[in-house]
């Protein structure tokens, strides 16, 4: 890597601003503005620190709308959000999709919103944690904020994700590397374990690897789990590891005084799905009876968490809520974003901050190109290519200011550090607005 | 606006209304002694009005509400009502969702609620939770007993930095009062441990329970808070607890009380009927209610509320995690579990409270028990300690438990396991509650046990927080086993409830939606101490929280709207 020189042309420093990348939510960043630009970030990651600098690249600037010809044309604010508000007003089924990359604030006009005209509200959890918070139904949830692996933890396991890479300062800022109250001397106070298939960059600097074998992880947990509870191994190798090693990792992991388990997506979205978790979650339970065990899912995006708690205080479920009925409805594979693309229901597609084109699965696409899609974000991607109405938003975190939940539920309030572009609009006050037309042509009509 | 409720048979037990024909006036907000030709009448001829009703102790919003609703999908869909032109859909039995709390408990004719445990670390999502909740002003309760920086102060006996710890807590976490759950013992849970008794120190800390109860409660009333202390005592729920119970209340007897604050209690335990148990495991357990009830009899120190159990399927959630995993060992139901670095610990489980089990015929039996052996009613509240013993909604209900003992003698020989009988004195208590006792565990008490000069009665210049049932008081007989279904339909539903001079209930159905009011204490003449203090712990707050100071406080924007106490400590 090139040495880059230190950014000394700034106008001042913006201090503590909150990175509005992953589900870390580190809130230390020093932000330096020259000229209303972020024209460098301190302490942040790669990841973060080019979202936040570099978001001029590809940035959704003025509210655009189709041409007969298929075309995105520039129009003005009043012109899409009017044709947004019609669509949205003369809808039978609409779906309100995305909001993990917004504010609580936002997210609060947009529930409005779908208890007014009836609609399914769904964030990125469908097609991420969604089997996790299953799990999470079926069996519990033992879980911490992150300080209490930072001051006690002397062993930390992650599987199914790779922090090295996707949150970057995971390791650094909360789990493994800091001095914590009871871990003065940091990395060397604990052990660092990471099962995984692949020989992932966190897997490169664990103390102990567990390659076990792809689809492997429910067999691998559920052998853990018998050594546990006293029960012989019958089979020499499972899930491709030793037997050996399971009972001597086993009994590293009763002997520890407070140990954290990390998983990702990896471990929720291999073959047996919400069962990974299920059983990953049995045995933090049952490492209880010995030592303290805690446990935590690696949330992507930054508030990808927030909109589950948002969901789950003001109508009791977490994601995919249907208010169709005049009532929230919650049924995972009824009123899930995916299942109700694949059945062709929807007949108008709302997305805020989140990237359907880039992440659903073929069919469901397909629908969204048969169907009006609206899109309210701050940079181009796959899914402008399908929106019908592109209104600009703001940054939030960057630009506008917002609540958000961290990936262990701990609540941040994001400061805004510069203004945002004259033509854009914030989240919260565009949602709003479409209410508000929304509610102004349904009373029209009455 | 301007009301008169006219000719209704008021209970205001604090000011010794007991059942008389009168009319309550009220003006912008707050009653007053005359109102204009203008006022509106409501004629509330012969029933029942009491001051709006004040919950001590109740978990309504916050981070473990809001892992309850997440892991507990089947316990939203259990309360599913549609939205309509006023009410937006309600969702949750035991752990409801926000507005349907504040419908359900303004429909009770409550008006303000106790949030019991906040930690301060995630007071912002507590805050959140207050503004999504409608029609009652919620007072929370910062939690301090496993506080890292409340044990050195203790262990190095600086009450002095204690008090400015707490007071700048309170303005950061925007709280109105200190809480301490399982002192000690939800720190020792950071290593799948726990404390017992008040005498046992937490691993590596060197420092007890009692010993942090007893600094907590000095410094509350050196501060002149205007609640006092707020404890869940050590070793909830376990056979033989009761001694333990005692000690914790007894450790603080000589603490003087604030000159300056209207309550007359320094400590206040809650829910104790969890805390009153005697015997040495399930198999002997019995009652320990009596010698509790004893000692709060002879102690004017004390106040309670009792967490009646209500045979339900609830949600149990307290900061008290290692307890939690102990409920867990026994049911193996799905077990929820979060700490919070640097203060505090949670859990949560399903409970299934059956009159068929011996055990929580037990529990039951203990609650009334202590209703009925507390002699003053201005020392024991009705709580449920929502949900943990039973959703809120149960109030009523307990309500027609005490006021008929015949009820009562129905449900020992017909509907409760024998336990209760054999292994309680319930059998033998018929003193029964009357409308003015009601009036003052469910409203009157409470209000002043919190320290809220303005609410929990109907004196010139209260709060204009009424609520009217449907009931005639002097035509009706509470005692009598088979109106007790009556009293719960009644009291369930408020023909009126009035919140600050606006009718938010009619017929039991919410006609209106008005913010909650955020409760908080802010006191002043400690800014130096605060400062210094604040200096000096900021090494150990940088290195070991994993959030900046900066973005750790509750901003003014997360209170909107707000009550603010303020309290001059130098006073």
């Amino acid at each position: 890597m090139a040495y880059e020189e230190p950014i000394t042309d700034y106008d001042h420093i913006v201090e503590n601003c909150t990175c509005a990348f992953c589900g870390s939510n580190c809130d230390d960043l020093d932000f330096l503005v020259k000229g209303n630009h972020v024209v460098g970030v301190r302490h942040a990651c790669r990841l973060g620190a080019s979202k936040i600098m570099e978001d001029e690249d590809q940035r959704l600037k003025v509210p655009m709308m189709r041409d007969e010809n298929g075309e995105l044309q520039e129009v003005d604010w009043d012109t899409a959000l009017d044709a947004a508000a019609e669509l949205i007003a003369n809808s039978v089924r609409p779906l309100f999709y995305g909001w993990s990359e917004t504010s609580i604030e936002c997210m609060k006009k947009g529930l409005k919103l779908t208890e007014y005209v009836g609609a399914v509200i769904d964030n990125q959890a469908t097609i991420c944690h969604g089997p996790t918070v299953q799990a999470v139904q079926n069996v519990g949830y033992p879980l911490m904020t992150l300080g209490e692996v930072k001051n006690r933890a002397d062993m930390v396991v992650y599987t199914g994700s790779n922090p090295m890479n996707a949150h970057p300062r995971h390791l650094a800022r909360y789990s493994v590397f800091p001095r914590g109250w009871f871990r003065q001397r940091g990395r060397f106070d604990r052990t660092l374990v990471t099962w995984d298939p692949k020989f992932s960059d966190t897997a490169k600097m664990s103390d102990i690897w567990v390659p076990f074998e792809e689809n492997g992880d429910y067999g691998f947990c559920n052998a853990i789990r018998a050594v546990l509870k006293g029960k012989e191994l019958k089979e020499d190798v499972i899930s491709g590891i030793p037997k050996q090693d399971i009972i001597d990792l086993t009994e590293s992991m009763k002997n520890v005084e407070f140990g954290a388990l990390f998983f990702g997506l990896g471990l929720t979205h291999t073959l047996s799905k919400q069962r990974n978790i299920d059983i990953a979650i049995q045995l933090v339970q049952d490492l209880n009876a010995y030592t303290k065990w805690v446990l935590l899912p690696m949330r992507g995006h930054f508030n990808v968490n927030g909109f589950n708690i948002y969901m789950a205080y003001e109508m009791g479920f977490p994601y995919g809520v249907d208010f169709c009925r005049g009532y929230p409805r919650y049924m995972i594979g009824e009123t899930t974003t995916v299942d109700l693309l694949n059945r062709k229901e929807p007949d108008v597609f709302l997305v805020i901050a989140a990237d359907p084109g880039a992440h659903f699965p073929g069919g469901a696409n397909m629908h969204l190109a048969n169907i009006p899609v609206i899109q309210i974000d701050i940079h181009w991607g796959p899914s402008t290519e399908l929106a019908d109405i592109v209104l600009p938003g703001t940054f939030i975190g960057v630009e506008t200011a917002g609540t958000s939940y961290r990936m262990d539920s701990v609540p941040i309030h994001m400061k805004s550090a510069i203004d945002p572009p004259e033509t854009c609009r914030e989240d919260e006050w565009i949602v709003n607005e479409l209410y508000e037309r929304v509610k102004k042509i349904k009373e029209e009509a009455k | 606006m301007e009301y008169i409720l006219k000719n209704g048979i008021v209970y205001d037990p604090t000011h010794n209304v007991t059942g008389d024909r009168k009319d309550v006036m009220i003006k912008d907000g707050k009653i007053v002694d005359n109102v204009s030709s203008d006022a509106k009448v409501l004629d509330v001829t012969d029933k029942l009005v009491m001051a709006a009703g004040v919950d001590v102790h109740a978990h309504i919003a916050g981070p473990k509400l809001c892992v309850g609703r997440l892991y507990r999908p089947e316990d939203s869909r259990a309360g599913v009502v549609p939205k309509t032109d006023i009410t937006r859909a309600e969702t949750g039995f035991s752990i409801p969702s926000c507005s349907a709390t504040g419908y359900r408990y303004s429909r009770m004719g409550y008006g303000t609620v106790t949030e019991a445990a906040v930690p301060p670390l995630e007071a912002k999502h507590t805050h959140e939770e207050i503004m999504a909740i409608p029609n009652i002003d919620v007072s929370p309760l910062a939690l301090f007993g496993n506080n890292w920086f409340v044990l050195q102060f203790v262990k190095k006996n600086d009450l002095e930095g204690l008090a400015a710890f707490v007071s700048a807590w309170l303005k950061l976490s925007k709280c109105y009062g200190m809480k301490v759950v399982n002192p000690c013992g939800s720190e020792a849970w950071g290593w799948g441990m726990n404390v017992h008794g008040i005498d046992d120190p937490a691993p590596h800390w060197d420092v007890t329970g009692g010993e942090v109860v007893r600094a907590l409660t000095q410094v509350n009333e050196m501060l002149g808070l205007p609640h006092s202390m707020h404890v869940h005592p050590n070793d909830l729920g376990h056979p033989g607890n009761y001694p333990t119970t005692i000690g914790t209340l007894d450790a603080v007897k000589d603490v003087k009380k604030n000159p300056n604050v209207i309550r007359d209690q320094t400590i206040h335990c809650t829910h104790l009927q969890f805390h009153c148990y005697g015997g040495t495991s399930w198999r002997d357990a019995k009652s320990g209610a009596a010698p509790v009830a004893d000692y709060i009899n002879k102690n004017k120190h004390v106040t309670c509320d009792v967490g009646q159990v209500t045979f339900d399927e609830t949600t149990t959630m307290t900061a008290d995690a290692p307890m939690e995993y102990d409920l867990y060992k026994l049911s193996g139901l799905k077990w929820a579990n979060k700490d919070i670095e640097l203060e505090t610990a949670s859990g949560l489980i399903p409970i299934i409270y059956s009159p068929k089990a011996p055990v929580n015929a037990l529990q039951w039996a203990i609650g009334l028990e202590l209703f009925l052996l507390i002699n003053d009613p201005w020392q024991v509240v009705l709580t449920t300690d929502s949900p943990n013993a039973g959703p809120f909604i149960r109030y009523p209900r307990i309500m027609s438990w005490l006021m008929s003992s015949d009820r009562r003698t129905e449900m020992l020989e017909n509907e409760v396991h024998k336990w209760a009988t054999k292994r309680t004195d319930l059998a033998s208590l018929d003193r029964v509650y009357d409308w003015s006792d009601i009036a003052t565990v469910t409203r009157s008490a409470p209000a002043k046990i919190l320290g809220l000069e303005q609410r929990g009665h109907l004196g010139v210049g209260a709060n204009a927080d009424v609520a009217v049932y449907d009931i005639e008081p002097e035509n009706f007989d509470a005692t009598k086993a088979s109106n007790a279904s009556v009293i719960e339909d009644v009291m369930g539903r408020a023909a009126y409830t009035i919140k600050d001079g606006e009718i938010v209930v009619k017929d039991g159905k919410i006609v209106k939606v008005v913010p909650s009011r955020h409760m908080w204490t802010n006191v002043t003449g400690f800014e130096e101490q605060e400062k210094k203090v604040l200096e000096d712990i900021m090494p150990m707050f940088n290195r070991y929280y994993t959030v900046k100071f900066e973005n750790y406080k509750v901003f003014d924007h997360y209170i909107d709207p707000a009550i603010e106490f303020k309290i001059d400590a130098g006073k």
